[in-house]
């Protein structure tokens, strides 16, 4: 019996909390806003003083339908709503509105796409809503604040089934988790703005000598980055697997259960968290403030025929219809309303590729300068689509559409007014470009000695030629009347 | 001024809508009563009076400009101290909640003023409305107007002797067991526990959520009926609140009800009722029969109340009950924890969880802190199936009884409590035997129905008997009916207590 004979496989479940992006906080009418000074959006009820009662928001039970069907669940015809107990300064009524044993929605899966392109699916066990609790701030030394803005803010836990196996399939599903809540336009899912939080439950089933080992399962709270996600899977694995070489029969979820850790993102490792015994007790029971949830036939069918195509289904559409590369495809899908925008652009009459090229090229860089995603860059889809007819038609050249492109983002207008503005139409005019070619094959004799010698440097010094023509054109000559007037005149095939 | 605390809150209104009276007239008159009983009383955690005075000139003001008068014109009440105003403190008479002032006023309060009433203050209660007596007040018990030795019944005690002792023309109480009715019944006045449902409990300090229900304690029926209709009805701010119309009560309360059919459940005639409150329902019963309505004997079995060998009472109603109402106040007042508002212990804490218990430990009373262990206990992990999940299901038993009932009949005639109101002391030291005072009541909230207890008999001893009348949901028009019948009927209405006569 040889360590070689020894397979770890980890087994990785994880929970994703999605804050959802609802103009009003789950119970009461307070703005639903990330950033402004603490305890701006704060009300009798959300910080929880006698008397007042909570109001459900139709707008959250909406959006965490839409979350469930697109994740292919259940959505229940009744649910409701229980108290989740336990005493934190951050939690007004030292209660948490949550869901029990009844979960809005349940059983469904996500088919998550790999980095290898192929797909796997992680099942879903259920989604159910919640609201958030404050935030304790230690800015200070000699006290606590508490900050309730975000009390009350909507929260959908989604909890998977221990699915993934691997490192990069957690990190795969939490971002397709990611992409699909964006792309149902319920919730920003920004990171940075704690839209999204992940809480992993990891542990190894080892098999060595014809025995399977398992290792305690652990879990890992409030984890707020995909590269803290990442870390700690790891550091699991590692950690885990070296516990239990040192003790292969201590070691078990038989004798050890469940272990609480936290992640230090320092170090990224984690490390071990003592839990009072009486913290797993919540004390759930049916909040008697507010009335159960019935879902008819007709409402959930409503939403179902709002949430349409989906991003797998769009990327294999642009892959198999506009013969995109899966890179492409995928960049392309990652929120919504881009593929919505080159979807109008392609209805328009454009050219789906040159589009794509378009959107990828000096749309992505403008979205990354600014952080926002291709479709908020400003160019609408009939620009969109009059840009990349220009180009095809040889009116403009790629260098001119890229500028055009930029100027349509910062201030707006018609393509080709911009083009005319800007002198960037494309100059087919022989006569014009032929007295610019014949200034390149007078200043390059080099060049031309390589084109006309017919060498091995021919081609490099034929392209050569070109850049100085269009350099000359200030990038305005059409790229096809070039080549074929430098050939004319240097008599060259190539 | 004697003939005002004489007129009703109807026959104050109409003539101030009249001009006959102002309402700083009335007001002023029962400023003066408040002063010269409360000493001895005790009712009122707190008078507004310079804020009655100042809304009662606008009330005139309106009336001498043209503008007509709301339903409640003048008319001067008070609010038990567990609901909120934005005026002065709302304590729920705990140290916890001693100096807490809401920023926003109950619906039910906020509805009474929209219609013209002027509030002359917050009475006394059990602390948290949590008891029988209000001798677990935080502050100080309240007294019976008919006799100083004995309680006046609770939680809404302060609010039920302060309509006995003429202190107010009518008030608002809350019942989550009994809370309206018993203290009512105690002190020989009206009192109406609405449907759970037909009136907000926006601002109404949360006990048992499911069975907190908002209502009046007045001197007669009519009474009952005009602040029944201005404060029921639908509201944004309470889910639980009932989208349904509200019926002009005040307009029907005078016409009897032709062929109505009483049902007596024998359940609640046992040896535990009181010989003398046992006599003086039959005799209700009996004026019933010869107004022309038919008695039917009909069975709660599930509120049965048994006597064990040791004489002590039990009744799966009242278990069942301590648990629902125990499991949420647990949960309720967690939010008294010192961080945000409320009594924080002024001693050194080492931590957060010291801090909890220590304000928690200080700011809450023993009936208080023993209801939240035991609701916790019910909620605990390994206990739930046993105790919460069993309660819900003897609370379904108990709904169908009434469903099966009311098939046979249209109101249930009952007894409000098992004996008249009782010595101060006389229960503080058995809280178990303090429970009991609710037996005939508490079925009623668990199955979400409403309930009236209006004046049965004087007594021998001279204390009011009251009887109860218990209608299927939303029957409140039914029960007024029905009451007012056993007014006319030559019952008694609007008792005096001798010590409060002018």
């Amino acid at each position: 019996m040889t360590e070689t004979n020894e397979t770890i496989k980890p087994v990785v479940g994880l929970e994703i909390h999605v804050e959802l992006a609802t103009a009003t906080k789950m119970f009461c009418r307070c703005r639903n806003r990330f950033g402004d000074p603490p305890n701006t959006h704060v009300c009798p009820v959300c910080i929880g003083m006698p008397g007042v009662l909570p109001v459900m928001n139709r707008q959250a039970v909406e959006y965490s339908m839409k979350v469930g069907l697109a994740l292919h669940c259940t959505v229940a015809g009744f649910t409701k709503w229980d108290r989740k107990s336990y005493y934190y300064p951050d939690l007004p009524k030292n209660y948490q509105i949550s869901q029990y044993d009844l979960p809005l929605s349940a059983d469904g899966f996500l088919e998550v796409p790999l980095p290898d392109g192929t797909t796997k699916t992680i099942r879903v066990r259920r989604a159910h809503l919640e609201e958030d609790a404050g935030k304790n701030i230690h800015d200070k030394a000699s006290h606590t604040g508490v900050d309730l803005n975000r009390a009350g803010v909507p929260l959908l836990e989604i909890v998977s089934e221990p699915d993934m196996n691997a490192v990069e399939e957690v990190l795969a599903y939490a971002r397709a988790m990611q992409r699909l809540v964006r792309w149902l336009g319920v919730s920003e899912a920004n990171m940075q703005m704690g839209h999204m939080r992940f809480e992993p439950n990891i542990n190894l089933h080892i098999t060595r000598g014809g025995r399977t080992f398992k290792t305690p399962i652990c879990e890992v709270k409030n984890l707020n980055s995909f590269r803290a996600l990442e870390r700690t899977v790891a550091y699991e694995i590692q950690r885990q697997h070296a516990e239990w070489q040192a003790d292969p029969e201590g070691y078990s979820i038989d004798k050890v259960g469940k272990e609480n850790r936290g992640y230090d993102d320092e170090s990224g490792a984690t490390v071990f968290q003592r839990e009072k015994e009486e913290a797993h007790d919540y004390r759930y029971f049916p909040d008697p403030d507010l009335a159960p949830v019935l879902v008819s036939d007709e409402w959930r069918s409503g939403l179902a025929a709002q949430i349409g195509e989906l991003p797998l289904a769009r990327r294999a559409r642009y892959m198999d219809r506009y013969a995109l590369s899966f890179k492409e495809a995928d960049a392309l899908t990652q929120d919504a309303p881009t593929g919505d925008l080159l979807d109008a652009a392609v209805a328009d009459g454009a050219e789906a590729k040159r589009c794509a090229n378009l959107l990828l090229g000096r749309g992505a860089a403008i979205a990354n300068d600014r952080g926002c995603s291709i479709a908020e860059v400003g160019v609408a889809a009939g620009q969109l689509a009059e840009l990349a007819k220009m180009l095809s038609g040889g009116e403009v050249n790629a260098t001119a559409a890229d500028k055009i492109f930029v100027k349509l983002a910062e201030t707006g207008g018609s393509p080709r007014q911009v083009a005319e503005a800007e002198g960037l139409l494309a100059v087919s005019d022989a006569g014009q470009i032929s007295a610019w070619v014949d200034q390149a094959i007078a200043a390059n004799p080099k060049a031309v000695e390589d084109v006309r010698s017919g060498g091995k440097s021919q081609k490099k010094a034929f392209g050569f030629l070109m850049g100085q023509v269009m350099r000359l054109s200030g990038g305005a000559a059409a790229p096809a009347e070039v080549q074929r007037l430098l050939q004319q005149k240097l008599g060259s095939g190539e | 001024m004697t003939a005002i605390l004489d007129l009703s809150a109807v026959e104050l209104r109409d003539a101030i809508s009249r001009g006959e009276l102002s309402a700083v007239e009335a007001a002023r008159a029962y400023l003066a009563a408040i002063e010269k009983t409360e000493p001895q009383v005790q009712a009122f955690n707190e008078v507004h009076a310079d804020r009655a005075l100042g809304r009662a000139a606008q009330i005139d003001a309106d009336r001498a400009a043209g503008k007509p008068p709301g339903p409640l014109a003048g008319v001067p009440l008070a609010v038990k101290d567990n609901l909120c105003m934005t005026h002065g403190r709302t304590t729920c008479s705990s140290k916890m909640l001693a100096d807490f002032r809401a920023p926003y006023t109950a619906t039910a309060v906020a509805k009474l003023e929209d219609a013209g009433a002027v509030i002359l203050g917050k009475t006394n209660l059990d602390e948290f409305a949590m008891g029988s007596s209000t001798e677990n007040s935080g502050f100080r018990p309240t007294r019976n107007p008919w006799d100083l030795s004995r309680v006046p019944g609770g939680s809404s005690g302060g609010s039920a002797a302060a309509v006995a002792a003429r202190q107010c023309a009518a008030a608002l109480g809350s019942d989550t067991g009994g809370s309206i009715r018993q203290p009512a019944a105690f002190c020989g006045i009206v009192g109406l526990k609405p449907t759970y449902g037909r009136v907000s409990r926006f601002g109404l300090v949360a006990y048992g959520s499911s069975l907190d229900q908002i209502g009046p304690l007045t001197r007669d029926v009519t009474d009952a009926a005009l602040l029944t209709r201005a404060i029921a009805g639908h509201d944004e701010r309470d889910s639980t609140s009932v989208p349904r119309d509200v019926p002009d009560y005040l307009a029907s309360v005078d016409k009897p009800i032709e062929g109505l059919r009483v049902g007596l459940p024998g359940e609640f005639f046992s040896d535990a009722l009181d010989a003398e409150i046992g006599a003086a329902i039959r005799a209700a019963a009996g004026a019933y029969e010869s107004a022309g309505a038919k008695l039917v004997d009909v069975s709660l079995p599930h509120s049965r109340i048994d006597r064990d060998a040791d004489g002590k009472l039990s009744s799966y109603a009242v278990a069942c009950y301590y648990i629902v109402a125990m499991a949420e106040a647990s949960s309720n007042l967690a939010r008294y924890d010192g961080v945000h508002y409320g009594h924080r212990t002024a001693g050194k804490v080492e931590d957060i969880v010291e801090l909890f218990s220590r304000s928690r430990a200080e700011g809450f009373g023993p009936e208080v802190k023993r209801r939240i262990m035991l609701g916790s206990y019910t909620l605990s992990a390994g206990y739930y199936d046993a105790y919460y999940n069993k309660a819900l299901k003897v609370r379904r038993l108990i709904q169908n009884d009434f469903d099966r009932a009311f098939e046979a009949c249209d109101v249930i005639l009952a007894p409000a409590s098992p004996t008249p109101a009782f010595r101060l002391g006389e229960k503080t030291s058995d809280p178990l035997t303090m429970y009991l005072a609710d037996i005939y009541t508490i079925s009623v909230n668990l199955a979400g129905l409403p309930g009236l207890t209006v004046p049965a008999a004087l007594g021998r001893d001279g204390l009011p008997i009251g009887m109860q009348l218990i209608g299927p949901v939303f029957s409140e028009e039914t029960l007024f009916r029905a009451a007012r019948m056993y007014e006319q009927a030559g019952g008694v209405r609007r008792l005096t207590p001798p010590a409060m006569a002018p």
